[in-house]
């Protein structure tokens, strides 16, 4: 498979002394410049490939750098430091702000989670899909209608609804709009922000059917974040698990739910409800993640919560390593590989 | 388990007035809750499982109006009680844990506070004493270092913290019905999996009976005994959990299981629902609200509803419910 994205030593540090406030300006003030700041490191250390046609999930728990990655790599937010290559470009060290008038900005694309708070209320369901045509595409007139019309049918999105606005669209129809916006013009990479999370399951399975149809349709590769694990499961080739602000573990998405290595990818499949699934483990979390404001190097982010932590995982963090098709960052992976 | 019902709500109708039309929420909800068990009530949004709730928590908004039916709690109607007697049994005997923390727990007090306060009002401990026993019921909600976090105001704490402090108020009385209306959508699945299991277990060791509300079909199947599914404002399908997921009888119940990421192997095998709820403004709403959806439709649907429940406490809302033990689980057109 031909590499399309390629993120290499990905970091996304905020400084957490910012704001508003008496304290927070003191800070600042009297710090003696901003690398003496505490930092949030939101992303650290990130290296993945998406290649062409494939579909990448990535699952972790609210706070683990999911969107901070996700807004970093569609370029929305500048990076600290690493590399991201789309083909054969460089885009990490373009500023954001320079990006938005990029060629390649329509290349990647994204669906945001809910579409009724994403899309522009005072935007018609037209005018929303048409807004990146006009910016990207500079189309005008009648073959922007025309290219509008297209993608709505391709959404499924009826014609006579494209004059309403997003308040009189139901749940579906409304993510039918935020995909239509997106692949409007025609990226490589979709990079999808939980985008069926405000929806029945009824509506969810739709929704999916056609992003699997646009998906072979337009041979569009597909980043996928989600929580819920069985849809992970339905759609992607492969997932990755991210656990504050570090990758756990990775690997085809089939084989990762079946035969877990990493002990948080083991907790996250256990909590997963099953309809058919009486005996339910409970392998549970205690405690809450640890803070991610300087977080010591040299511990593994999982320690304290992880039900295997021994010694080594109090002095050194252990490194993203490679079994086969699957990478997992445990110092124990060894041992949960040949349990059966 | 006693087979004396904690709760035993029996045709209950709700209405809406609204500037379009009279809404009909809810028509003919039953369904019972015996002491110590847990049963949880699903369907997808507008299907009115939360109308339920405030209705028997007496919370409806002032638009919605109960047009008839009896909550039986004990020797209380609690459609017809006062809003004296209602005040009373609400929080003491009945407690309510909401679907978003934060927005349920009072921004400007200290959780601890909040905690202490149902406890002085509902739970006969002195004023003195309040602060002291709300520390103790953090801790026996699992959080760690509880003296400090009662001193926390909610946007303080992470959301399963706050859901915690939630169930926390909601026990302090040591109710004998709590009401869940979707207590983990929100949260991640790990903290979720400790959430139900805690409920489970403190509901386990107060004997409490719980009434558990969620659109998510796998979570209900692994948490209560019993599933209420309901449709547009009807109880569809009431029956005991393995039947229930082993032998769907509504066809609604059927392609409702169908269409669970769950329950299939790849994404074409999963089943989408055709069509949508009917619009309960509507004057000729047909007796079945899910007729005009149905594969099965016959033309007896026209007639009123069936509501004999058969002798396995499976009950029906159908006139052509599929076979009492289908062999595989019925094939639905993916639409």
């Amino acid at each position: 498979m031909t590499t399309l994205l390629e993120i290499s030593e990905l970091s996304k540090t905020f400084t957490a002394a910012g704001g508003p406030g008496a304290w927070a300006r003191f800070k600042r003030r009297f710090s003696g410049g901003p690398e003496n700041l505490p930092k949030v490191h939101a992303v650290d250390d990130v290296s993945f490939v998406i290649g062409k046609g494939e579909t990448v999930g990535l699952v972790g728990e609210s706070g683990c750098g999911k969107s901070t990655l996700v807004r970093a790599l569609t370029r929305l937010i500048d990076v600290s430091d690493g590399t991201i290559t789309l083909g054969s470009r460089e885009l990490a060290r373009k500023t954001s702000r320079v990006f938005a008038r990029d060629r390649d900005r329509a290349r990647i694309q994204m669906v945001f989670q809910d579409a009724g708070e994403s899309v522009n209320p005072r935007f018609t369901a037209f005018a929303a899909i048409a807004d990146p045509l006009r910016r990207l595409r500079k189309l005008r007139g009648k073959a922007l209608r025309e290219r509008v019309e297209t993608v709505a049918r391709q959404c499924g999105l009826p014609l006579e609804l494209l004059q309403r606005y997003p308040h009189q669209l139901s749940g579906g129809q409304r993510a039918r709009v935020g995909i239509a916006r997106a692949i409007a013009v025609e990226p490589d990479l979709l990079v999808l922000d939980e985008p069926t999370a405000a929806l029945d399951v009824s509506v969810q399975v739709v929704i999916l059917q056609l992003l699997q149809r646009l998906k072979r349709e337009f041979a569009m590769s597909y980043l996928f974040v989600s929580h819920d694990l069985s849809v992970v499961r339905l759609l992607c080739d492969r997932v990755l698990v991210m656990y504050l602000g570090k990758i756990v573990e990775s690997g085809p998405a089939a084989d990762v739910f079946a035969h877990p290595l990493h002990p948080y990818t083991q907790a996250l499949v256990a909590a997963v409800p099953r309809l058919h699934d009486t005996a339910h483990e409970r392998l549970r979390l205690s405690g809450e993640p640890m803070s991610p404001i300087d977080p010591d190097p040299n511990v593994c982010r999982f320690y304290g919560r992880c039900p295997r932590g021994a010694e080594p995982c109090k002095s050194s963090m252990p490194a993203l390593r490679r079994f086969g098709e699957r990478h997992v960052a445990c110092h124990f992976a060894e041992e949960f590989l040949t349990r059966p | 388990m006693s087979t004396a019902p904690a709760l035993s709500v029996d045709g209950l109708c709700v209405e809406f007035r609204t500037r379009s039309g009279i809404v009909r929420a809810l028509d003919n909800v039953s369904f019972s809750v015996a002491k110590g068990e847990t049963i949880a009530i699903v369907g997808e949004s507008g299907s009115g499982k939360s109308v339920t709730a405030y209705a028997l928590m007496g919370i409806l908004d002032p638009a919605g109006r109960v047009t008839a039916g009896r909550a039986a709690f004990g020797d209380l109607d609690l459609l017809s009680a006062t809003p004296r007697q209602l005040a009373d049994v609400r929080g003491r005997q009945i407690a309510m844990i909401f679907q978003n923390p934060r927005t349920a727990l009072n921004p400007i007090r200290q959780v601890g506070r909040q905690i202490a306060d149902v406890l002085i009002r509902h739970g006969n401990v002195s004023r003195k004493a309040a602060p002291a026993a709300a520390v103790e019921m953090l801790r026996a909600v699992g959080i760690t270092d509880p003296a400090r976090r009662a001193k926390a105001y909610p946007f303080e704490m992470s959301g399963g913290m706050c859901q915690r402090v939630m169930i926390a108020i909601a026990l302090a009385a040591k109710p004998s019905l709590l009401i869940a209306d979707e207590p983990t959508t929100g949260l991640d699945v790990t903290t979720q999996a400790v959430i139900m299991d805690l409920i489970g277990d403190l509901a386990a060791k107060l004997g409490m009976a719980t009434i558990f509300i969620t659109h998510d079909l796998a979570l209900a199947g692994q948490r209560a005994a019993r599933i209420v599914v309901m449709h547009a404002g009807h109880v569809v399908e009431t029956a005991p959990t393995a039947p229930l997921f082993a032998h769907p009888r509504h066809p609604y119940t059927a392609e409702l299981i169908a269409a669970t990421p769950d329950s299939a192997a790849n994404l074409e095998d999963l089943a989408a629902i055709p069509g949508s709820l009917p619009d309960l403004r509507r004057a000729d709403l047909p007796p079945c609200r899910y007729s005009e959806r149905c594969p099965r439709k016959l033309p007896a649907c026209a007639q009123p509803l069936p509501r004999a429940e058969a002798f396995s406490g499976h009950f029906v809302a159908c006139w052509n419910p599929l076979p009492e033990q289908a062999l595989s689980a019925p094939k639905v057109s993916a639409a």
